[in-house]
């Protein structure tokens, strides 16, 4: 397929990122998560250069009517709040301060090879794919 | 404040949000790891490019160390208990919300999701208070 090669440097180039600012260590996404301990702000940073990157450069990709590869923008419509979104959130966010990985870091730390980061993964598959069919399948339309 | 780690986090950011630009302008996607791992169980038809995009983010980090001449050094303290069950729980509330740190955080809150403002200000918090309750309350 033409577009694998793009994706798979996409990937790369989020990857390399997680590297460069240390995302990838859990230790440091745990400093910055213990505003009560010696609290270490490059998540914040992190998080800055994201948003900065990605809010202006949406802002022109969004002025075209629609993707260099693609027919359309595929892009959540959902603008409601529901106890859904706020309890997955709140358990996601219990999980990354017990364990110090989010999705992103946790594939990434994959290529690093620890034991550590394979078993968080493999729980992390088992419990989305438990969620994806069983838990929402019956609710679900087709994206 | 830590100078060197500040601008690295920033620089790596950059990346990251560059990443997101480019999956959107070419691809009208956006760079959420949990929905990217999640639709991998949903439609057998649709997964090709998800295993493209997680073999590049796997493999980033060593493209990194190629050029910085070292591999990334990391410290993993969390007990197997705990990354099994923070591992379930993240795959749970990821999919449950419908983004984590990339989609929500980056992805969502970028082009002023509401949503996303919100499962992000709470996934910060809840994970803040859970490492206030192990570090000061419970001492581990």
């Amino acid at each position: 397929m033409n577009d694998a090669l793009p994706t798979f440097l996409i990937g790369l180039l989020f990857g390399a990122g997680l590297a460069v600012s240390d995302m990838i260590d859990p230790a440091r996404v745990l400093a910055f998560l213990d505003v009560a301990g010696a609290w270490d702000p490059t998540l914040a940073f992190v998080m800055a250069g994201a948003l900065a990157v990605t809010a202006i450069g949406y802002r022109l990709v969004f002025r075209r009517p629609r993707p260099a590869l693609a027919v359309r923008f595929a892009l959540p419509t959902r603008t409601d709040l529901d106890a859904r979104l706020v309890g997955g959130a709140t358990l996601f966010g219990i999980g990354w301060g017990l364990a110090g990985y989010c999705p992103g870091p946790a594939i990434a730390g994959l290529s690093l090879a620890r034991w550590e980061t394979a078993v968080f993964v493999a729980a992390m598959l088992a419990g989305m794919a438990v969620t994806r069919m069983i838990v929402m399948r019956p609710t679900r339309k087709a994206a | 404040m830590d100078i060197t780690s500040s601008l690295l986090g920033l620089a790596g950011g950059a990346m990251i949000g560059l990443a997101a630009v480019l999956a959107m302008g070419l691809f009208g996607r956006t760079t959420g790891v949990s929905g990217i791992l999640g639709g991998v169980f949903d439609d057998p038809t649709d997964i090709a490019w998800r295993l493209e995009f997680l073999a590049g983010l796997a493999v980033g980090p060593l493209a990194y160390a190629a050029i910085a001449g070292a591999m990334p050094q990391v410290e993993i303290a969390a007990s197997l208990p705990l990354l099994v069950l923070g591992g379930l729980m993240v795959g749970i509330g990821t999919q449950l919300s419908a983004g984590c740190t990339s989609g929500h955080g980056v992805c969502g809150v970028a082009r002023g999701a509401r949503r996303s403002i919100v499962a992000t200000v709470t996934f910060m918090a809840a994970a803040m208070a859970t490492v206030f309750l192990i570090r000061h309350v419970l001492g581990v």
